[in-house]
């Protein structure tokens, strides 16, 4: 059978069509997101319905605390509806770019910050500056300017850490060491105050046959804490704040004797058989639901597990990993949690600032104070905290850090790459397959990188 | 009144060419594209523009939102310069031996016994053999996660007969080099009964006067396997190899679920980058040019498999 010509022409057709089609740049254009005028209007206009979609990746407790909180809101405000879309963190990372730039998608969303979350919506121009609701609402002096700065991005969404304000929240994460009190006592050992006396509790209850550090890194990002709390004590927090917000772009590098040394030292632990056996492959919440039923002396994880052990539990406390010298300052990362931000095409910004204004109440933060959120914000009454309890002690080391101003961002902020890049190095690292130097040198590739495809 | 309908029985029982000639039977007529129409329509719309606008992007440089930046084949380029790329190529080739060789080795072995014996409840072997296909294998990887874990059934077992000392200390999936070929195994398990079963359907067509010829002749066994099984399973064999070779080489789920390319990058393979260039660090370009090579690489090794395969065919 003769292939007829028809059959070839229609084809080309077809190529044709669909590459003139495709043949443009990808991605729309630009338009910088126009901040609502000055002064901004508090409070939510009463010009009929108004439907606010909310994407959030609260779970557990704190999630059940939102739905109260919105249907508060809601009874407050007769004309507002609020829809909620809960998704999960990693949902959220993925979608959201795609949600927010479609025309029916939210008005109010929880964005993580760094450069591949809130960076990335800012430099598309996707989210409204806040700034003059945050002047209208009081914002700015509820909060230090570390809490404001994780959330500030320059219009163009090249500089992080200065302009406008993009995001919001009054209520912090910090990561610092759980310990088992009733083993603690049994082993016969006191609170350290040095890294040193640290380190010898944990030789001490390997010696003893318990789990040092109760610890799982098949889910990959624990291990960014493990190590980031260990460099927090030895290298200075300017330095790790100025590197992980790129102001002073190729200037810094990761690779130094500091960080270098905080490798050696989580590597040395974990060569010494600190760490959970197994922890290359286990699971996180597994882990954390055996040092609630009592396996390991010490957890090295943030303040969300806080429900998880009981706010109220006497079992369990909480404290900041040491200095390496005696009298040293008080230093963790953390800082800020997840902030709320509006997107660029609502058209109910009054509203959404008004929910966000509720959502970071006083109000708001006395009932999630009981899920471990920690309030930042100046006023939070924490008097009722019943001392000796978990959660006082979360709350007391957040303050003591907050106050030696030794809170350091999360480091896998600082690149778009920087999560995959740290956790693939970090595992490897824990696993003995590669040096302290090499640890070092191939994290600098990747933040090399980067500064200098900043334009 | 309409004459139409007695007309053309008329015309089709007289045999005639009257009313307008007739095209000989299997003869490409013009209306076949009305039929094709609304598929290709479709296929169009889901397949081969996202295929064009996949060219177009993997030469730009892209974060999925704002415009993007002509970078023309620097993308391509990486594929040399980044190690990233060329260790997920290492894992699916690593991975070929366990998802495409053995299970045609295997399969072949136990279809040239089942053969020569005759089995009992073949058709309930059959059905456990195919099982593991027929539950998602999203499903199964999950499964698959807790028989790995460093408490499960395999490590118990194993510290059971006193060979605990082979558990690895992080695990099956949390140790650097046993990570990949667990997963191999998963998919060892899983791929298997589908060739098996395909040779055996195959095994069945082949005629028995061969074998007769062949005992005739004096052949042992294993001459009768590749002077007789093994021809006679050319088909079918090309089957496999082409399925489990581009099954292979586009692996997502079992990695996604069970080990996130992890630990490090021990498994990380190409359909994997490409999802975590998409979805998490906004490297749009990259991910669109990552799929077009993988899908050339697929065309490419088809390609040469059914060559092969074709040749000996003719042979």
């Amino acid at each position: 059978m003769v292939a007829p010509p028809a059959r070839v022409r229609i084809a080309l057709a077809v190529v044709a069509v669909a590459l003139v089609g495709a043949a443009c740049t990808p991605g729309g254009s630009v338009t910088q997101a126009t901040a609502p005028p000055k002064p901004a209007v508090t409070g939510v206009p009463d010009t009929g319905p108004i439907t606010l979609t909310v994407w959030d990746q609260e779970t557990g407790q704190v999630s059940k605390i939102w739905d109260q909180l919105n249907a508060e809101f809601e009874a407050k405000y007769p004309n507002v509806t609020i829809k909620r879309v809960n998704r999960d963190f990693g949902e959220l990372k993925s979608l959201l770019r795609l949600a927010i730039s479609s025309p029916n998608g939210p008005d109010v969303v929880e964005a993580n910050q760094g450069w591949p979350d809130m960076g990335a919506l800012v430099k598309g121009g996707l989210l409204l500056p806040l700034n003059n609701y945050a002047d209208a609402y009081g914002w700015t002096n509820r909060v230090s300017q570390n809490v404001l700065a994780v959330s500030s991005w320059s219009p163009d969404g090249k500089n992080f850490g200065t302009g406008n304000l993009y995001g919001y929240t009054t209520m912090g994460e910090i990561i610092g060491v759980y310990y088992n009190k009733q083993m603690l006592s049994d082993l016969g050992l006191e609170l350290p105050t040095t890294l040193p006396e640290f380190e010898q509790d944990l030789e001490a209850a390997k010696q003893a046959g318990q789990v040092p550090i109760q610890f799982a890194n098949g889910d990959a990002f624990p291990g960014i804490h493990e190590y980031a709390i260990v460099q927090d004590q030895l290298a200075s927090t300017d330095y790790l704040t100025s590197l992980i917000f790129g102001t002073q772009r190729d200037q810094l590098s990761f690779d130094t004797p500091e960080n270098v040394q905080a490798a050696a030292t989580l590597q040395d632990w974990a060569n010494k058989g600190y760490f959970t056996p197994g922890f290359g492959g286990a699971g996180y919440d597994s882990a954390v639901a055996d040092f609630g039923k009592g396996q390991g002396l010490f957890m090295i994880t943030g303040n969300w597990i806080v429900a998880n052990l009981g706010a109220s539990s006497t079992d369990f406390g909480f404290f900041l990993l040491p200095p390496q010298q005696q009298g040293g300052p008080a230093v963790s990362t953390g800082g800020a949690g997840f902030p709320l931000s509006i997107a660029a095409g609502t058209e109910h910004a009054d509203a959404a600032a008004a929910y966000i204004d509720w959502m970071t109440s006083d109000h708001a933060s006395d009932l999630l104070l009981n899920t471990g959120q920690i309030p930042l914000h100046t006023g939070a009454s924490t008097a009722a905290l019943q001392q000796g309890t978990l959660l006082a002690d979360v709350v007391n080391a957040t303050a003591t850090a907050t106050a030696d101003n030794g809170v350091v961002p999360y480091e896998d902020w600082a690149t778009p790459t920087f999560y995959d890049t740290m956790t693939a190095a970090i595992q490897e690292l824990m696993a003995n397959r590669i040096s302290p130097e090499e640890f070092t040198t191939r994290i600098q590739s990747d933040y090399s990188d980067f500064q200098s495809s900043r334009t | 009144m309409d004459p139409g309908p007695q007309v053309a029985t008329r015309a089709a029982a007289l045999g005639s060419l009257r009313r307008r000639p007739e095209r000989l039977p299997g003869e490409a007529r013009r209306i076949g594209y009305l039929y094709v129409a609304p598929a290709f329509i479709l296929y169009a719309a889901f397949n081969l523009l996202p295929l064009f606008q996949g060219i177009n992007i993997s030469f730009y440089n892209w974060d999925g939102i704002t415009p993007g930046t002509w970078v023309g084949l620097d993308n391509y380029t990486e594929f040399f310069t980044d190690p990233t790329i060329l260790a997920g190529y290492t894992h699916v080739l690593i991975l070929m031996i366990f998802y495409a060789f053995l299970p045609i080795v295997i399969g072949l072995f136990l279809a040239a016994l089942i053969s020569r014996i005759r089995i009992r409840g073949l058709t309930v072997f059959r059905i456990l053999l195919f099982l593991p296909l027929v539950i998602t294998d999203v499903v199964t990887a999950v499964a698959w996660t807790w028989v790995y874990d460093i408490n499960g059934p395999i490590s118990t077992a194993l510290r059971a007969i006193g060979l605990g000392r082979l558990v690895p200390a992080q695990g099956w999936l949390g140790d650097f080099n046993t990570a990949l070929p667990a997963v191999g195994v998963f998919g060892l398990w899983g791929g298997f009964g589908f060739c098996l079963i395909l040779f055996l359907a195959g095994v069945m067509k082949i005629p028995a006067s061969l074998y007769e010829a062949a005992r005739v002749d004096g052949a042992n066994a294993i001459r009768e396997f590749f002077a007789v099984t093994l021809p006679g399973l050319r088909y079918e064999l090309q089957v496999v190899l082409v399925l489990s070779v581009i099954g292979t080489l586009d692996t997502f789920d079992e990695i996604y679920v069970m080990t996130g390319g992890g630990p490090g990058t021990a498994t990380s393979v190409p359909a994997y980058l490409v999802w975590r260039r998409l979805f998490q660090t906004g490297q749009v370009g990259s991910a669109a040019a990552l799929g077009i090579v993988l899908m050339l690489i697929i065309f490419a090794v088809t390609w040469a498999i059914n060559r092969a395969m074709e040749r000996g065919n003719e042979a």
